[in-house]
């Protein structure tokens, strides 16, 4: 792999961009891997990354039925936060802020990292009390957030309207450190690291059986054909239901839309996240200019990534009552994807009831922002069968009513 | 937006006019049933990408708890039914059949079998 750089760009510009070469290579599968990781979104590309660079295991394949970061990592609002309430989200959520910070050195691939703060509104006076208990529960996390008066709301947010008739800005959950960063890029940078280390992507492959002898796995079936493998991860987002029924066994998931919309491009007017959780909308600019607003989620089980129109009305009222100036811009594109929700909104990260199958979902409506953090565990528990990151994530918490229970904490917009 | 036909009422609700209630047919296990039973209840759902029995209530109409035989990935709707039964009805099923031959979810299937 050749390395990016300054010196290269100017290398190419001297050459007419002859030189760049594939970021990744697409080869054809082998007979057998010592580990296969089924779905090459941001989760199993990191999955895979950091079995590689923390554990030495390169005898990789990551399968992918459509194509690589084309699921949620693609139609996410990109948000990368970490003031969850409970000790074990904290704990893998910041790992995964943390990550974030240094992903574009470690990857030698710009994924745009862009620490320009979130602030999550208070405009009950629930919401304040919620957010203070989650500010002093970060601080002995050791999570840097506080609690912000509406004053300086409006300093860092010009455009917010404090007084809005039915909800006013009572304060907000401010975490400076938090922000976005491209998100096909964090993708398509693992997908490079990945495959500058040996391992193989396969895309356009989809796993149709999971092969067992003896309550272990021995390998999937494709639509490529068989291949062995000695440990299966399953990281597959919306579809986790649907390849845990293939491995034979059920998880506490199901899979709804979630949608969001950006409006045409602007100039610069919000260089903060801004998630109001209360009325449900949640909206940041990207560098083009475009609001990126995330939507809600359907009320009913559905694998269709595309989401309804009535949401999108009630999205964008919200958000007009709060900015009011967005109340003439017009949406460019409007799209939706299938996010697994468990019973307690928070992750699963498990071995499973089939020897050497390990399963990594459930991330619901916030899975974007652990991507690294995701990934770093879960190398972790499939490399050494056990991770202090995942012990609290296991797929049998729901018996045990052990819940890590984030649904009050962050409401619906994670 | 998703359209049912309200078994009661018999108005063709939008979605907005409804509420989702999950899984349907479900069998409530209470105290003194095993663990693996209560756990299954309350949270291993039925997730299926196809054929799926859902509960719906009409929340701005009547007021009543029906059921719905939908798919998952297309929207299509096969057919509702009113909420005091166990298991879908012939009718019902038949026309799931119609369309998805070979269906099965939890223990129900095409009624010919």
């Amino acid at each position: 792999m050749r390395r990016y750089s300054a010196f290269a760009i100017a290398r190419e510009a001297a050459r007419y961009h002859s030189g760049w070469g594939k970021a990744w290579s697409s080869p054809e599968p082998k007979k057998k891997y010592d580990v296969i990781i089924v779905g090459a979104g941001g989760h199993g590309l990191a999955t895979a990354f950091y079995l590689g660079r923390n554990f030495g295991i390169t005898n990789v394949a990551v399968i992918e039925k459509g194509w690589l970061g084309g699921g949620n990592t693609g139609r996410n609002t990109t948000i990368i936060r970490s003031n969850y309430l409970q000790d074990p989200s904290a704990a893998i959520y910041e790992k995964s802020r943390s990550l974030y910070e240094t992903m574009s050195q470690d990857l030698n691939y710009n994924v745009m990292f862009s620490p320009r703060g979130v602030m999550m509104l208070a405009q009950t006076q629930a919401e304040v009390r919620g957010y203070l208990r989650t500010a002093q529960a970060n601080a002995l996390q050791g999570v840097s957030t506080r609690f912000i008066q509406p004053a300086e709301v409006k300093k860092l947010v010009p455009i917010i309207n404090l007084d809005g008739p039915r909800y006013p800005v009572l304060g907000a959950l401010w975490q400076d450190r938090a922000g976005t960063a491209r998100h096909d890029a964090v993708a398509w940078g693992y997908a490079r690291a990945c495959s500058d280390m040996g391992m193989d992507i396969i895309q356009q492959c989809e796993v149709t059986a999971v092969r067992r002898e003896g309550g272990r796995v021995v390998g999937v079936d494709t639509t490529k054909g068989a291949i062995d493998c000695d440990k299966l991860g399953i990281v597959v987002a919306g579809n986790s239901g649907v390849m845990a029924e293939r491995a034979g066994f059920r998880l506490p998931i199901e899979s709804v839309a979630l949608q969001a919309l950006v409006s045409e491009p602007i100039k610069p007017c919000m260089d903060v996240v801004v998630m109001a959780n209360t009325v449900h909308g949640y909206m940041s600019q990207s560098d083009k200019g475009e609001m990126v607003i995330g939507g809600g989620a359907d009320g009913f089980n559905n694998y269709t990534q595309r989401g309804s129109f009535h949401h999108i009305e009630e999205t964008v009222r919200a958000l007009v009552e709060t900015f009011p100036m967005v109340s003439r811009l017009k949406m460019l594109r409007q799209w939706g994807g299938i996010v697994d929700m468990t019973g307690d909104r928070s992750p699963i990260l498990s071995k499973t009831p089939v020897e050497g199958v390990f399963i990594n979902g459930g991330w619901g409506t916030g899975g974007f922002k652990a991507t690294p953090g995701s990934g770093w565990a879960m190398a972790e528990l499939m490399a050494k069968g056990h991770s202090p990151l995942t012990d609290e994530f296991s797929m049998w918490r729901f018996k045990e009513g052990k819940f890590i229970d984030e649904s009050v904490a962050a409401g619906v917009a994670h | 937006m998703l359209i049912l036909h309200c078994p009661y009422c018999g108005v063709m609700a939008d979605e907005t006019e409804l509420h989702g209630g999950g899984e349907a047919h479900l069998t409530r296990h209470g105290p003194g049933s095993s663990d693996e039973d209560f756990h299954d209840y309350l949270f291993a759902k039925e997730n299926p990408r196809g054929v799926h029995f859902e509960r719906w209530r009409h929340v701005q109409g009547c007021g009543k708890w029906f059921h719905a035989a939908r798919d998952t990935a297309t929207l299509e709707v096969f057919g509702t039914y009113p909420a005091q039964t166990t298991e879908p009805p012939k009718a019902i099923r038949k026309a799931i059949t119609a369309k998805r031959p070979g269906w099965t979810w939890r223990g129900f299937s095409d009624p010919a079998k």
